[in-house]
């Protein structure tokens, strides 16, 4: 796909800035697109990719700058125009009506609404000439809210290509995929691009970066701060010009496991609308181990995460703490039996956010710690509040500021510091550094290897494979609900856990096998 | 009398189609509203404002049409209001409706005072008559009950299989499902879902009203305080009974409808010398709670129902 | 256009609303005035006059606001807690029956063992009247919202049966009221041959309990947090079901407050018309007061003195008296919109 030098630009962006209140999400970004071209958009989480690509697609409006498609400048906060100028985006939150069949999704706001009637003929003929050009197969009659991820995102694509869109912009598409089912995306994409499409394909993930891309743009705080034809770059460039700083994953010295602390042993739990349960699942978690678990998000990760906190019950199986089986499970017995919790969702699961800083603070406490006969100690609440942000050092103007208030680092800080004063005997980190600076992540690590060392059994969920490798003990990984058996530190590569992460080597075949 | 008499009489049908007609309109406004991803609870307040509206238009000389039409206009009024505050500002659509409500009824009596001063009953107007359907209403049962309606009932029937229509059969109607069901979807698609929800609201807001001033205009012929007495919160719960689809809410409007005029006739019958009046006047309302508890366990609420839209939220 | 959030609001900007509300539902009534013929500079004076000025007015102002502290009180718990209680009308009459059928001479008690009887079987009746749709909610999801406001109209109806057969007053000359109650059922003035009663006194300590229980207790905290973030709060451990029924019965009981302390303090006795609409303007008040309960006491004092003003307005001036549920309702709205500039700006974009 190179050779195309004086190929036509098709898309221009100019000096582009966009503000948050106090945050700036992008500053000063511009660069090109040409025709049949794919350019990555590379960057960390809260690099401001995908706001910038809110502001092309029309959906935010940007401060300063402006964007041009095929020589015409687009007006600002109009997702119509952009449309209608042929840029489709396919988001990274999908953006369907469950409940509508794939045709309806695919037509809704193609046909003008004063018409009196629905063609729908039409729709589904031209939907099905497109799903054989491009080889992408999906029912037109099924309901969206039955399809599987891949398919939805088939259908995401459909929608662009059925407006005839020239310039695709992709989020993060891979994100929810496995390995095979990312291989046929980027099938679909060079079809696209051959036909002579343009594509913006953002994503943190440099192996995809590389494989796909033409040229690729490195967003960094919002900043450009490099471009580079993917030929002439490498994963060891791109990896330095995105991450500002190192990670510097703490030393994880190799101790003897101690006892354990938790056994799952064929543990099965329902599982919530799309989101699989878990199926006969077996997992110890011994003291002063972290435990990683491994996989492509929406495995069944929520659903562990979920029992372990408290919020699920096992429908079967056994399921025990401290060589005790578990009965009548909730959030409050799991804080009774010493497991502390850090919330995949820290702004809704893990904080109330017009709380202040000591109300969050005893959240999880206030009944056992900071009451008596049920009137509130506030003082002493203050005080836990006062102690937390001096210990683990939360930024804030005080104990009675909103949490709300907060940068993800120092929220997260604060639940760190909420989980760890309990001294908990397992810990549930769920995507425990998700969207924080590299300050901010290598505290949490640091804070997590040393409640390791002080004999923790840790059990750290995420989809970040590197950071899995670098911090775990032992290695599980998850898919459609089943868990593989563990992994001890360095018996594994990458590419290898990889391949359980698309289902492969798991004992017994899957109910929900994919139809794809 | 007994009950299977009451319930192979013509009279009694037609009678149960006639308490239907406003819950018809009303229920169809509701469901326009919350297909599009709004709760609207103005409904009781909005058929108070139609049910006078229509009524003192025709008083004052309009045909009882051009009454029809300023009752639509006054809901869609309403409607403008409560879509202002539940959809570009997001507002907790249960406070909205409730405030909705108790303005049109306040603003209602009050200029029912302003208009009417000092009358101690209401003046009359000459209402719908029944309109015979020629052969059809020759049909045994079903003729005299469905064909020997007033124009409006006719009306309330038609605009069903209108709304039936333009939801599933329209580019437009699409667009509404599709704002009540996944905003995110529709202003990917470049639509905008302010215009969409807004649009829905005023236009459903209207058709309650509508079936205000069928109590007024057709059904009795003078307008009172309390004669719309809880029926736009049995419309909500018909909307749910008919799980969001107008035939299955038609339905439910005429089943509900049936009760009632049975309800009615069972006060007259040795059932109703025992059991005090307050009992059946209660049904309607237990019925719906009834029909609530029902139909909870199905999950086919529109999943953006009551979720308000904000572009450019983070 | 859209709305950016306030980071963190200014304490005058935070009490902007109430005084905007106000402000707003005077322009409104201002120009229904003028509609009506009346001259608004006119009707505002007498409705002050009217509410504030004689001791008579005054005292007629405080009684009225005594029902909508309760339900004012009983709205602003359940609201806080985002349990949509529209059925303070109904919680009313429950307590108000319980008065009714214990304070006829049921119970032949000394006062001081009566009167706190029969208060606290009264708010158990109506705790229990919106426990039945707080259950449907918590259980199966039923919108709370449609079952109570069934609820008020099932409840009239079963009241309008009592007071037309077991608790008619053979006294009553046909009229459907119910017998009066013995003296030891009523509860006193406050001063002798001043009419308030001593309701007055137990809305206010109603009020500040309410304050103290959200501000200094654990159900208070934990009300606020499922409120806030159910989520959240049974992540945390918070019996998120549990709190939301005790919030019922809080809210219940104290609706029924407003009936034991209409017919025991004011009326003596229980018609179909205690209430003239107090459970739905106990929406208003606890809006306006922003759900804090010692704003409630000053919200229902405002929202009382409208009521009884605009009676005394109408009946010097040819302007009906809805004026006031007018002014009321436009100012709930207004309310509304008004906490939302205070959370927001409007960003043109």
């Amino acid at each position: 796909m190179t050779g195309k030098a004086q190929a036509q630009t098709v898309l221009r962006l100019s000096h582009i800035t966009k503000h948050f209140g106090a945050l700036t999400a992008n500053d000063d970004v511009s660069f090109e697109l040409k025709r049949g071209e794919v350019i990555a958009l590379l960057g960390e989480n809260g690099a401001g990719k995908t706001t910038l690509m809110n502001i092309l697609f029309g959906q935010y409006t940007a401060d300063a700058g402006e964007v041009e498609v095929f020589g015409q400048t687009l007006p600002p906060g109009n997702p119509r125009a952009a449309l209608d100028a042929g840029v489709g985006m396919v988001h990274q939150h999908f953006t369907l009506a469950g409940n509508l069949t794939v045709w309806e999704n695919i037509v809704l706001g193609t046909q003008a609404l004063g018409a009196l009637r629905l063609d729908a003929k039409a729709a589904k003929a031209k939907i099905a000439a497109l799903s054989k050009r491009f080889h992408l197969a999906v029912d037109p009659e099924s309901k969206v809210g039955r399809l599987s991820v891949g398919e939805r995102q088939r259908v995401e694509i459909l929608k662009a290509l059925y407006r005839e869109a020239r310039i695709l912009i992709l989020d993060e598409p891979t994100a929810v995929l496995t390995p095979q089912e990312s291989d046929a995306l980027f099938a679909t994409l060079r079809e696209a691009v051959g036909q002579g499409l343009s594509v913006v394909f953002i994503s943190h993930k440099l192996h995809e970066v590389m494989a796909i891309s033409d040229r690729t743009v490195v967003l960094r705080h919002g900043k450009l701060v490099a471009e580079r034809a993917t030929s002439e770059t490498s994963r060891e460039e791109l990896a330095a010009l995105m991450v500002d700083g190192e990670v510097s994953a703490p030393k994880i010295e190799a101790m003897p496991p101690g006892p354990a602390l938790m056994r799952l042993a064929g543990v099965s739990t329902k599982g919530e609308g799309r989101a699989p349960g878990l199926h006969a699942v077996d997992l110890t978690l011994h003291a002063g181990q972290i435990t990683g678990l491994a996989g492509v998000s929406g495995n069944g990760q929520k659903a562990l995460s979920d029992l372990i906190s408290g919020l699920a019950n096992p429908v079967s199986g056994r399921f025990e703490i401290a060589g005790e089986p578990v009965t009548d499970w909730s959030p409050r017995r799991a804080l009774a039996r010493k497991i502390g919790r850090i919330p995949e969702d820290r702004h809704h699961t893990g904080t109330i956010a017009d709380f202040d800083l000591t109300e969050n603070a005893v959240l999880e406490t206030y009944a056992r710690d900071f009451a008596r006969h049920g009137w509130m100690d506030w003082k002493g609440a203050r005080a836990q509040a006062e102690g937390l942000i001096g210990t683990y050092d939360v930024r804030c103007p005080g104990p009675d500021t909103r949490i709300r208030l907060l940068s993800g680092g120092n929220m997260q800080k604060l639940i760190l510091g909420r989980v760890l004063e309990t001294a908990p005997r397992i810990i549930l980190a769920n995507q425990p550094v998700r969207g924080l600076d590299i300050g901010a992540v290598n505290y949490v690590h640091g804070r997590l290897a040393e409640a390791r060392e002080k004999g923790a059994a840790v059990l750290l969920i995420s989809e970040d494979l590197d950071e899995i490798m670098k911090l775990s003990d032992v290695i599980h990984v998850i898919s459609e609900g089943r868990l593989s058996p563990g992994f001890a530190r360095g018996t594994m590569r990458a590419d290898e856990l990889g391949q359980w992460m698309a289902g492969e080597g798991f004992a017994q075949p899957t109910e929900a096998a994919h139809a794809s | 009398m007994d009950i299977f008499e009451i319930l192979t009489s013509a009279a009694f049908w037609a009678a149960a189609i006639r308490i239907a007609s406003p819950l018809i309109f009303a229920t169809m406004g509701e469901l326009i509203c919350e297909r599009a991803g709004v709760l609207n609870l103005g409904i009781e307040g909005i058929m108070v404002a139609g049910a006078f509206a229509g009524w003192i238009a025709v008083w004052a000389g309009l045909p009882l049409w051009g009454g029809v039409a300023v009752a639509f206009v006054t809901g869609m009024a309403f409607g403008l209001l409560h879509g202002i505050f539940s959809v570009p500002f997001g507002l907790s659509q249960h406070v909205v409706g409730i405030g909705v409500t108790l303005l049109a009824t306040s603003l209602t009596f009050y200029t029912y005072r302003v208009v009417l001063p000092e009358v101690s009953s209401p003046p009359k107007i000459t209402a719908f008559q029944p309109v015979e359907i020629p052969l059809l209403s020759k049909i045994p049962l079903i003729g005299p009950a469905l064909f020997n309606q007033t124009p409006l009932t006719y009306a309330a029937f038609i605009l069903v299989g209108l709304v039936a229509l333009v939801l599933y059969r329209t580019p437009l109607g699409l667009a509404v499902r599709a704002a009540g069901e996944s905003p995110s979807a529709v202003a990917a698609q470049g639509l905008s879902v302010t215009a969409i929800r807004m649009g829905a609201v005023i236009v459903g807001s209207g058709f309650m009203a509508v079936g205000g001033a069928f109590l007024t205009l057709s059904a009795f012929d003078s307008f009172f305080f309390d004669m719309v007495n809880g029926r736009g919160w049995i419309c909500i719960a018909l909307v749910v009974f008919g799980v969001w689809k107008p035939g299955k809410a038609l339905l439910g409007a005429i089943l509900f409808a049936a009760f009632d005029a049975l309800q009615i006739r069972l006060q007259q019958t040795t059932i109703g010398a025992v059991v005090p009046y307050q009992l059946f006047l209660m049904l309607p309302y237990i019925l719906s709670i009834l029909a609530l508890v029902l139909m909870s366990r199905r999950a086919e609420v529109p999943a953006a129902l009551m979720v308000p839209f904000n572009k450019g939220e983070r | 256009m859209r709305l950016e959030p306030i980071a963190d609001p200014s304490l005058a900007r935070r009490l902007l609303p109430p005084v905007l509300a106000i402000a707003g539902s005077f322009l409104v009534a201002s120009l229904l005035a003028l509609i009506a013929g009346g001259n608004p500079l006119a009707v505002f004076g007498a409705i002050i006059k009217g509410a504030v000025g004689s001791k008579f007015a005054l005292l007629e102002t405080l009684n009225r606001a005594t029902p909508l502290i309760f339900t004012g009180l009983a709205v602003a718990v359940a609201f806080r807690a985002k349990l949509w209680n529209i059925g303070a009308e109904a919680q009313l009459y429950a307590g108000a029956v319980v008065t009714a059928v214990l304070g006829t001479g049921v119970l032949q008690w000394p006062a001081a063992l009566l009167l706190p009887t029969i208060a606290i079987l009264s708010m158990l009746a109506g705790a229990l009247l919106l426990l039945g749709p707080a259950l449907l909610k918590t259980r199966l999801g039923v919108d709370e919202v449609v079952t109570t406001l069934l609820l008020n109209f099932i409840f009239l109806l079963f009241v309008s049966y009592l007071l037309e057969g077991p608790l008619k007053d053979p006294m009553g000359m046909g009229w459907p009221k119910s017998p009066r109650l013995i003296e030891e059922a009523r509860l006193p003035r406050i001063v002798e041959g001043l009419r308030l009663h001593w309701g007055f006194v137990l809305a206010l300590i109603a009020a500040v309990a309410l304050w103290i229980i959200n501000t200094r207790t654990t159900l208070g905290f934990e009300m606020r947090a499922v409120g806030q973030n159910a989520e959240a709060a049974r992540f945390a451990g918070m019996p998120v079901t549990g709190v939301i029924l005790k919030t019922a019965l809080l809210s219940g009981g104290l609706a029924a407050l407003a009936g034991f302390s209409e017919v025991s303090g004011l009326k003596g006795s229980l018609t179909l018309d205690i209430s003239p609409g107090y459970g739905y303007t106990g929406i208003v008040v606890a809006m306006l007061a922003l759900l804090h309960p010692l704003g409630v006491v000053a919200a229902a004092l405002f929202v009382a003195a409208i009521f009884v003003g605009a009676n005394a307005m109408s009946r010097a001036l040819d302007v009906p008296t809805y004026l006031a549920d007018i002014m009321l309702a436009s100012a709930l709205l207004m309310m509304v919109l008004a906490i939302l500039l205070t959370k927001f700006r409007v960003v043109r974009d």
